[in-house]
Order: C-alpha cells, then sequence, then structure tokens
C-alpha cells in the first residue's frame, strides 16, 4: 500500500529549529488527515520529530533514512 | 508597646544570626526582646485563638464532606520567556525556543526587559531624552542585527564568526528567527518600567509588539503555572 502524500517539504540541509518550524507551517495550510513528507538531514531532527508529534498530536506514520537523509511522513491532525 | 525603640529593635535577619551581629547590639535591645515580646504575642494571640476555636466547631457539622480542591492545571501548552540579556547568542537561543514552541502549538509570550529591548529597537533609532538615555542606545546600537556575543565578542569579531559559522551551516539568524516568530504569533511584551526608564517610545521599537506591561503580568503567568525561562 501506498501512501497518498498530499504535500512535500525539503528540509535537507536546514539546522534547528527549521525543519520543525518549516514543516509546521507547511502542515496548518492542510486538512486533517492529510499527508505530509519531509526530508531533512539534521540529526536532531528524529528526536524532535517524535517530541513534536507527541507535542502537537500530528503523527509521524512513517519514518526512515537514507544516505544521511531522514524522511518523515506525518498525518495531520 | 510605644516603649521599645523602633529603629535599634529590628528583626535579625539570617544573615545576622549566621554572623552573630544580633549579639553585638547593645544589651538593653536584647533584654527588651525577651521580655516584651512575649507578654505582647499572648495578649494578642490569646483571645483570637479562644474567639475561633467554637467558630469551627459551629461550621464543622454543617458543611459537607470537602471535595478536593481542584489543583490548578500546569499550562503545559505555554511558555513564557523573560528576555533580559539581549546578547546575541542568548537572544539567538531565545528566538530558536520561541520558535519552536509555536511550531509545536504553544502560546509563547516573550517579556522584554532591560537589555533585551534594543534588539527590538528599530535599527537606526535614536531613542532617548536625557544625554545617558541617548548614550544607553550609542553603547547598544539597536536592531537585532547588531547584537554582542556576552564571551569573545573581541570588538565584533565574534558576531561576525558566528554569523560565517551560521551560513555555512546553515542556521538561521535571528533576524530571519525573530521575523518567523512573530509571523507565528509569538507575544513580545514590553516592559513599560525599562521603557520609561531607558526613554524609550512605542515609536522607537519595531512594529507587531504587544501592550506594554509590568512584572504582575509576568508573575500573572508564572501563578497559572506557564513554565517561564530568564534568558
Amino acid at each position: 500500500m501506498t501512501l497518498e502524500i498530499a504535500n512535500r517539504l525539503d528540509a535537507r540541509g536546514l539546522a534547528c529549529p527549521m525543519p520543525i518550524v518549516k514543516t509546521a507551517q507547511a502542515i496548518a495550510g492542510m486538512a486533517s488527515g492529510q499527508l505530509l513528507e519531509v526530508l531533512a538531514t539534521d540529526p536532531g531532527s528524529v528526536k524532535d520529530f517524535a517530541a513534536w508529534s507527541k507535542t502537537t498530536g500530528h503523527e509521524i506514520v512513517e519514518q526512515g533514512e537514507d544516505a544521511g537523509v531522514f524522511r518523515f511522513v506525518l498525518r495531520r491532525k | 508597646m510605644t516603649v521599645a525603640t523602633p529603629s535599634r529593635v529590628r528583626n535579625p535577619s539570617l544573615f545576622d544570626v549566621l554572623v552573630g551581629a544580633v549579639a553585638d547590639e547593645p544589651d538593653f535591645v536584647v533584654e527588651a526582646r525577651a521580655t516584651e515580646a512575649p507578654p505582647e504575642a499572648s495578649a494578642t494571640e490569646a483571645p483570637t485563638a479562644v474567639l475561633e476555636a467554637p467558630v469551627e466547631e459551629v461550621a464543622a457539622p454543617q458543611t459537607e464532606p470537602a471535595e478536593p480542591e481542584p489543583k490548578p492545571e500546569a499550562k503545559k501548552n505555554e511558555l513564557l520567556i523573560i528576555f533580559e540579556s539581549g546578547d546575541l547568542e542568548r537572544t539567538w537561543a531565545t528566538l530558536i525556543l520561541a520558535t519552536s514552541a509555536a511550531a509545536s502549538g504553544m502560546k509563547v509570550s516573550v517579556f522584554l526587559t532591560f537589555w533585551g529591548f534594543y534588539p527590538l529597537v528599530k535599527p537606526g533609532a535614536s531613542p532617548g531624552e536625557t544625554w545617558m538615555q541617548k548614550m544607553l542606545a550609542v553603547m547598544n546600537r539597536p536592531g537585532i542585527d547588531h547584537l554582542k556575543l556576552s564571551r569573545l565578542n573581541f570588538m565584533g569579531m565574534g558576531p561576525w564568526m558566528m554569523k560565517k559559522l551560521a551560513k555555512r551551516y546553515r542556521v538561521a539568524e535571528p533576524r530571519e528567527l525573530l521575523e518567523i516568530a512573530m509571523a507565528m504569533g509569538v507575544h513580545l511584551i514590553p516592559c513599560q518600567m525599562t521603557m520609561d526608564m531607558f526613554g524609550l517610545t512605542r515609536d522607537d521599537l519595531i512594529d507587531g509588539l504587544e501592550e506594554p506591561a509590568g512584572a504582575a503580568t509576568v508573575l500573572g503567568h508564572v501563578a497559572d503555572g506557564v513554565p517561564t525561562l530568564f534568558i
């Protein structure tokens, strides 16, 4: 089953706090239940996205890493 | 009550007790305290104790088992930063936390006080009425782009290096973070007292700040259980 991504955000190369800040801005304009894919290279983003998901309630439905690029798929609350 | 000499009889502070300063005071003061204090206390406390006792007895049977008083919920979803330093690195940290908290759906307030003002004074502004107030703005060049490091400033070499490094590692600079913070609805609350003392007017400050307020506003947040940082 492939997830239908509604919106994509490239946060590669950005340092804290920009991946989270840009993600929050991107997800704010989406509808509830839609999926946002985020790419980041900040290693801190792994913990940051987990914490952010817990705080905001936007769920991480998929997560992975490929050659130093972290990928998160988030479902808008 | 009027016998004691109020200027000499004072409550010993912890410091006094530790250094033994109390013992060094003239003997008659110590004596006066020993002899006068107890009767005074018993004279005032005893009747109230008698008065209170029956009231409690009467009230007790009437009241139903009291519900446990609801504890005030700590406001987990809010953050208050008291921004006092105005240093480059602390301004940076303040804005990183403020933007991250706003991005996490938290209500963020930043209370600006003392040196925390100059980053938000319009660049090029020369605020102040008196020469001392004017000097403050000369020594603290206004604007988010003109901040000094609290350590290793080296006449501006330190901040220059920091900004070089920030560019290289794509760390957002204070200017960008401030713009994001304001766009995300972070409340920037100027301290009225600092504005008065430093001779700052609303026109000297960048647009988009809240109405000025005071310490009681800050403490109101603290009393509500809002997590508070002093930076």
